[in-house]
């Protein structure tokens, strides 16, 4: 918390030390994970779990964008998981149009006569929404043939979406938990909209098959979850860089002044809204970005991945992890989205207590929710607060003024202990 | 005892005897994939399945295996997640090395599924009733296509019960609003002009619901018999169950068929007031047959006695004893073997009659309505002959020109119009 | 035929020794004779049987076709005999004989297969039993011969209704009678003016039976000529490329009516360009130059010109054609006077049906506020007066709905049940809200977004916890008989009696609210608190003891309020988080702090969500999307909900 204070011209590496480390250990892991794999190594490492590290990646990128809007601005945000699923069906829609165009290109092909336009159009709209019995193209899919335009729409959509939303909440001093209601609600609706057939993205099905690369499928998936996993390291390892840039330098200051007091903030002259808003559209690009590179990888995305609870869920990783350091996103969200797979996943043991058996895929849920608890009332910095303890970190002593994410979040009698 | 004893030993001895001819293609045990959710909102539907398949493997080890081999059941939980599915599936093909799968519920997870299965060339069963419009080679249908449950019951709505008007209530979801653009052409088709057929979606787990059965009465306001044909899923019935008695609607003024609700379903209602309502399906559990007596029997020694049947236990019953017998008829495991020994495979249907596993991986099963009871069984009132299923419903323009004959054609996407192969791989 | 019923009936002797049914009788050799059509059991085809056995003068027909309907006949699988039959038990039947109505004796069903008829047929039998019932001495079969008259009128009911009607004693049984006299002489009457008497009779009848009587009277047929014709019984005019007739309509109809040349389908003139492929042209034209609509049409017009193909009609022919003819309806239903009549009957009734409607409407939104009201009346009071957000607050309202469905596991009797369970629910989820305030909230007073996150923690567990205890399958929480039903009004306006119930309670949570907070101890000291702990505390005032005991309290009511849900709807683990978000947007959009904000918001959102549904009906998902669309945009607009808080409460 004390990077502004250091002398400016000093290099990036030596003013920040620990961004050094996380990427040297990124890039360790990249390389690690390449050679056991199946795709370009000794395959130790199954082509699913290829696929589930480079989902973890995507995860810790957006978990890096909800640190940020919430840890260092003090924004609870839970519709950032609302963000990443749209990031999801933009690029979603290209890989699926591009997939049946050659497709239905190659069997009108084999007809006697050629195709008209109409006839293409027609032929990809019933292969892509035949299943949920409509044969016709919703607006929405205008773009759906080219792919910089769905690459454009993968920044644009929830950058738009957060730009718009966090406009109207900010203007109107919606602040602290009625902003958190408001971004859930906002989550509910989108989900809910989405869950109509009448969305045209194919409602409750949402779009499947995305592992598939459109002329591509000579090419393995192990081959094919190696590239995605690569492109996951590459982003969270910019996304991490570019967060860091963010909160060092007055911009950083600014925003974590906010958190702590966002009244003083405004009269001492900073626009606090125009701050807040930046802030709030960045990570809604940020996590839109992991979306797009996360569905590929997991195959489908459909309403169900928008639901409030994942963004719930999110913030549950942050705060485990640590809220207000950037590593302490990745951490928690690593940790617990792995930790949670294997307990789901039925490899985790059952415990026996003679009376009763405690099987981990019933219970692994309630003692989250219960870890939650424990973290928030009992290690209000979460995992990162371990590195404090390891490199002997003190707070400053704030003569019992408040600081930290909330109004009055961490008193001085709490950061003295 | 002791015969019973000396004819196993004979018959183990008579299968050990015909071993070695294909030993080389069964790697010992043979595993079978279960892809059930067993946590999440499917886990209640699902978990019937997964113990359902360790009976079933259960009672095949008892009859000395398949092929010499001990068989093993690997349970997954895709955790009601659809990407989970794929991922599942991919573990089980890949890391498990299973033979067969036998799994999935919700037609999204099996879309989900589906492009792993493909790529892999595994074999998954799907045991329920579903929308159809699908055909993959890597998977068989053993539950109801449209033609095998929605068609039927609304021929019963025309025929037996003179409905002129027509209700199509439906939770927004892909498999009611395929299914109800089938029956909206059908029912065109019928002479049931369009002002006649009201639709209505709802989300899932739909509580408030007096408006729509308000909505469904006014129907009756030009003479002509009101019928509901309902595709809500799961707990919203209940409210919509509750709210249809609260306004005293009884089964003989507009009579509801349900394609959704089974024994599992209203073991969550008082039912008296829902007393001839109908449902239709392939299997209920009071079929009165002796196959379906052990079935159910068995069922209840080991779940429990308040533990109920229902239609997609029938599915996995009959798809699975089919794999096996296909197994033993190909000597091997080998996907692409079993898959050419399915065809044409008999298995005697819990409710009398005999399935028959056809060329476009559908099975050809009988239909049954039956009437709600009080102690929440149905009463079987109306069971047709074997209906062949449908992967392509010959009702929608679109998917009339399509066929799918993996055996002959080789392809399940097949335009008899232009005559060609649309797609090798389904629509996922 | 005798003497196969003879060797039939030895048959039997042989078969049960100890029955002595008459298998000679002339009703068993009536049935016999029809026993293929019963036994088949489709309505389609049953007509002639039920004809038969009505039609056959026999005293015993009536009492065949009644067990016949109640599914009573059983037919004996080895001698084809039919009997009627008491069930004893699952397995055991005590026959009787159809000839004389003896008893024949108790047997095992195992020879015996029931005949069930399905409800078509039943109703059919129901309407073949008309005759016989209008007149029966009991009431309750005449009611029934009312109630079948009602489903499936025939025009031989008309004159067999007009003559029990003299007879007729019961005074409810006759008016019932007299009104379906009067709709079947809409149907049936003999005269156009005794038709139209009984329709003005109706004027103004909310029925849906006149409806029902009276819409059929208006069918039309679309008809199309070159000049409209002067007939009485020509309805509208209709124009082409309306919504009440399209374009490809009109021209299908003048195509039928061989007044135009038909159209082709653009798969069929593929087909056809396909079938004259030669030398890799169409009529000359490169197959290869064939990729666009325009391309084809050019091609198939020079195939027409070749003859190969039947000429078709062009865009501006079909235009030309159709502007040339005029549609318009033609009614078909009744002769023109009556039409008349029945037009203007159905005039005056629709506008009172209209407003009827709207008045359902808004039952149907009261209903759903009060539903809202409830659930979020808890919130009000956590959220509301003591500013802590309880994101677990749906899991204290599915507590509540387990709890009761527990104490009906032990409590059959449904009144007793529910009269243990609202105040075992409000103990339960107190003790729970309590413990939850003394273990968690009480830490996190001053960091509500951790308060909101800790709570979410807790709302995950405790839902698990449901799951694992009770299961995902919905768990039957049954109202007691009395609530079964609903109030209707008319046959329009109609509400159950479980929501007016709700409705009830919603309004004595409201005074009970309104009493504690405004007339007890307490509810001083709770606003003291909340307005000032440190005040408070100097004045002798327990803050924490205040503070435990109102959250206790604004749980308990969620206990209460998740009975009276699991009533109307379900009991599943997930019902709180179908409320959780909707219950903070009624009282955030009411206005925090403020019961008639909460009760205005609940309102508002009630009769939003129902407004939005009537705009759109086949869609309610789309409705809930637009109300909570609504709500974010209000709330940007409105801030501080409906009614904001002044002065220093508002800073609290």
């Amino acid at each position: 918390m004390t990077e502004a204070a250091l002398p400016r011209r000093q290099p990036f590496a030596m003013r920040f030390p620990s961004v050094m480390v996380f990427l040297a250990i990124l890039a360790l892991f990249t390389v690690g994970v390449t050679i056991l794999s199946e795709g370009f190594g000794i395959g130790v490492i199954s082509t699913s779990f290829v696929k589930t590290l480079g989902k973890t990646l995507c995860l810790c990128l957006v978990a890096l964008a909800m640190d940020l809007v919430w840890g260092y601005c003090g924004i609870l945000s839970l519709g950032h998981m609302a963000f990443f699923g749209l990031g999801g069906y933009a690029i979603g829609m290209w890989l699926m149009y591009a997939r049946t165009e050659i497709i239905v290109l190659e069997s009108l092909a084999a007809a006697p006569l050629p195709p008209t336009p109409e006839e293409v159009t027609n032929g990809i709209a019933t292969q892509i929404f035949g299943v949920v019995g409509a044969s016709e193209f919703p607006p929405i899919w205008a773009f759906a043939h080219s792919l910089p335009l769905q690459l454009a729409a993968v920044v644009i959509v929830p950058g738009l979406l957060a730009l718009v939303f966090g406009w109207l909440a900010f203007r109107s001093r919606v602040t602290g938990v009625y902003l958190s209601i408001l971004t859930q609600a906002m989550t509910l609706a989108l989900s809910l909209h989405l869950f109509q057939n009448d969305s045209g993205l194919r409602g409750n099905n949402g779009l499947s098959g995305l592992q598939n690369l459109p002329g591509l499928s000579d090419v393995p998936q192990s081959i094919v979850s190696m590239w995605f996993f690569w492109g996951s390291a590459l982003a969270l390892a910019l996304g991490y860089l570019l967060c860091t840039w963010v909160v060092s330098g007055k911009f950083g200051s600014v925003i974590r002044a906010i958190r702590d007091d966002e009244a003083r903030v405004r009269f001492l002259g900073y626009p606090v809204e125009a701050f807040k808003l930046v802030i709030f559209t960045l990570t809604a690009v940020i996590a839109g970005i992991a979306g797009a590179l996360y569905y590929p990888q997991a195959g489908i995305i459909n309403p169900a991945e928008i639901a409030p609870i994942a963004s719930i869920y999110l913030a549950v990783w942050v705060a485990i992890g640590g809220r207000g350091r950037l590593y302490g996103a990745v951490i928690g969200a690593a940790f617990v989205s792995l930790l949670s797979t294997w307990f789901t996943g039925g490899q985790a043991p059952d415990i026996n207590l003679g009376f009763y058996t405690i099987s981990w895929v019933d219970w692994w849920t309630v003692l989250l929710g219960l870890s939650f608890v424990a973290v928030t009332l009992f290690a209000p910095k979460g995992i990162g607060g371990l590195v404090d303890i390891l490199i002997d970190r003190k707070s400053p002593n704030r003569h019992g003024a408040d600081l930290g994410p909330d109004q009055g979040a961490l008193r001085e009698q709490e950061a003295d202990k | 005892m002791s015969m019973k004893f000396l004819s196993t030993t004979a018959a183990a001895a008579l299968l050990v005897s015909t071993l070695p001819a294909f030993a080389q293609d069964v790697s010992c045990p043979i595993k079978v994939g279960v892809l059930h959710s067993l946590s999440g909102t499917m886990a209640i539907s699902e978990t019937t399945l997964k113990d359902t398949m360790e009976m079933l493997v259960d009672i095949q080890n008892d009859k000395g295996g398949l092929l010499g081999c001990e068989l093993e059941a690997v349970v997954v939980d895709p955790a009601s997640d659809w990407p989970l599915f794929a991922e599942k599936a991919r573990e089980l093909l890949t890391v498990q090395n299973v033979d067969v799968i036998f799994g999935s519920w919700t037609s999204v997870s099996r879309k989900s599924a589906l492009p792993v299965l493909e790529e892999l060339n595994g074999l998954m069963f799907y045991p329920v009733q579903y929308e159809g419009e699908e055909s993959s080679k890597n998977v068989f249908y053993t539950g109801a296509a449209p033609n095998q449950q929605a068609i039927p019951a609304t021929d019963y709505f025309l025929e037996e019960l003179g409905v002129e008007k027509f209700a199509l209530l439906g939770t927004d979801y892909v498999y009611p609003r395929t299914t109800n653009n089938i029956l909206e052409a059908y029912l065109k088709d019928k002479g049931i002009a369009e002002e006649d057929i009201f639709v209505n979606y709802t989300p899932f787990g739909h509580s408030d619901w007096s408006k729509i059965v308000s909505d469904v009465v006014a129907l009756g306001a030009d003479g002509k018999k009101v019928g509901v044909i309902s595709t809500i899923n799961g707990d919203a019935n209940i409210g919509f169950y509750k709210e249809l008695a609260a306004a005293g609607i009884s089964a003989d003024d507009i009579p509801v068929v349900a394609f959704s609700v089974g024994e599992e379903e209203l073991s969550g209602l008082d039912t008296t007031n829902l007393v001839g309502h109908l449902a239709a399906w392939n299997y209920f559990q009071s079929a009165d047959t002796e196959a379906n007596e052990e079935w159910v029997a068995s069922w209840k020694e080991r779940m429990g006695e308040e533990r109920v049947t229902n239609d997609p236990m029938e599915a996995h019953y009959i798809g699975f004893n089919m794999w096996v017998n296909a197994v033993e008829d190909a000597g091997t495991t080998d996907v692409d073997a079993v898959r050419t020994a399915m065809y044409g495979q008999e298995f005697p249907n819990l409710t009398g009659g005999t399935a028959v596993m056809l060329p476009n991986h559908h099975l050809a099963k009988p239909v049954l309505i039956g009437e709600i009871q009080e102690d929440g069984q149905f009463d079987i009132i109306s069971q047709t002959d074997e209906v062949p299923g449908d992967a392509w419903t010959d009702f929608l323009p679109e998917s009339a020109v399509l066929k799918s004959d993996w055996k002959d054609l080789g392809c399940g996407m097949y335009n008899t119009q232009t005559e060609t192969c649309v797609q090798i791989k389904s629509n996922y | 035929m005798l003497r196969i019923a003879a060797l039939l009936s030895v048959c039997l002797m042989l078969a049960a020794p100890s029955s002595a049914q008459q298998a000679d009788a002339p009703i068993q050799q009536l049935i016999q004779s029809q026993s293929e059509l019963i036994l088949k059991s489709s309505r389609r085809t049953i007509g002639p049987a039920i004809d038969a056995l009505a039609n056959s003068g026999l005293p015993e027909a009536q009492v065949v076709l009644d067990k016949w309907q109640t599914r009573e006949m059983w037919v004996n699988e080895e001698s084809g005999l039919f009997v009627y039959a008491e069930e004893i038990d699952r397995d055991t039947l005590r026959i009787f004989d159809f000839a004389d109505g003896s008893e024949i004796g108790v047997v095992s069903d195992d020879g015996f297969d029931q005949i069930k008829p399905n409800s078509g047929i039943r109703g059919l039998i129901g309407t073949a039993l008309v005759q016989f019932q209008l007149s029966d001495p009991n009431p309750e079969t005449r009611q029934r011969a009312l109630d079948a008259i009602e489903r499936g009128a025939e025009e031989s009911h008309l004159a067999a209704l007009r003559g029990s009607l003299a007879a007729e004693t019961d005074e409810t049984i006759l008016a019932r009678k007299e009104r379906l006299e009067r709709l079947l002489t809409i149907a049936y009457g003999a005269t156009n003016e005794e038709r139209i008497e009984a329709i003005q009779s109706f004027d103004g009848d909310l029925g849906v039976d006149v409806r029902a009587a009276l819409n059929p009277l208006l069918a039309v047929r679309v008809e199309a000529a070159g000049t409209l014709p002067e007939a009485d019984d020509i309805g509208r005019v209709l124009k082409p490329g309306t919504d009440a007739l399209s374009r490809d309509e009109a021209y299908e109809l003048l195509v039928r009516a061989d007044l135009a040349k038909p159209r082709i389908s653009i798969e069929a003139q593929r087909t056809a360009l396909i079938e004259n492929i030669s030398d890799g042209q169409v009529a000359g034209i490169q197959v290869a130059t064939l990729d666009s609509q325009s391309a084809r049409d050019m091609a198939y017009a020079a195939l027409a010109d070749q003859g190969t193909v039947t000429p078709v009609a062009t865009e501006a022919e079909v235009d030309e054609r159709l502007a040339s003819h005029v549609f318009y309806e033609r009614y078909i239903g009744a002769p023109p006077e009556v039409v008349v009549a029945a037009q203007l009957a159905l005039k005056s009734i629709e506008n009172k049906v209209a407003l009827n409607q709207t008045f359902d409407l808004s039952l149907d939104a009261l209903s759903l506020a009060s539903i809202y009201f409830l659930a979020a009346i808890g919130l009000a009071i956590t959220f509301g007066v003591m500013g802590v957000i309880n994101m677990a607050h749906g899991e204290f309202i599915m507590m509540g709905a387990y709890t009761g469905y527990v104490v009906q596991l032990f409590i059959p009797d449904y009144t007793l049940s529910i009269l243990v369970a609202i105040p075992l629910a409000f103990a339960v989820t107190f003790g729970a809200g309590v413990a939850m305030e003394r273990l968690v909230i009480r830490w996190l007073y001053h960091r509500p977004l951790e308060t909101l996150l800790a709570t979410f923690g807790i709302s995950i567990a405790l839902q698990q916890i449901a799951k694992n205890i009770f299961g995902t399958q919905a768990r039957p929480l049954t109202a007691p008989g009395w609530l079964d039903g609903s109030l209707v009004i008319n046959d329009i306006v109609s509400i159950s009696y479980i929501r007016i119930a709700i409705f009830v309670l919603a309004l004595l949570f409201l005074a009970l609210f309104l009493f504690v907070m405004n007339r007890t101890r307490l509810g001083l000291e709770v606003r003291a608190v909340t307005q000032n702990p440190r005040m408070a505390a100097s004045m002798g005032i327990n803050p924490d003891k205040i503070n435990m005991l109102t959250f206790g309290f604004g749980s308990g009511v969620a206990g209460i309020a998740g009975v009276a849900i699991g009533l109307y709807a379900k009991v599943t683990s997930e019902m709180g988080s179908d409320y959780i978000v909707q219950s903070f947007m009624t009282v955030v959009v009411g206005g925090v702090g403020n019961i008639w904000g909460t009760l205005l918001g609940a309102t508002m959102v009630g009769f939003l969500q129902k407004g939005i549904e009537w705009f759109n009906p086949s869609n309610t998902l789309a409705a809930q999307t637009y109300m909570i669309l609504f709500i974010i945009l209000f709330i940007q607009f409105r801030p501080k909900g409906i009614i904001a808080l002044k002065g220093r409460a508002a800073e609290a």
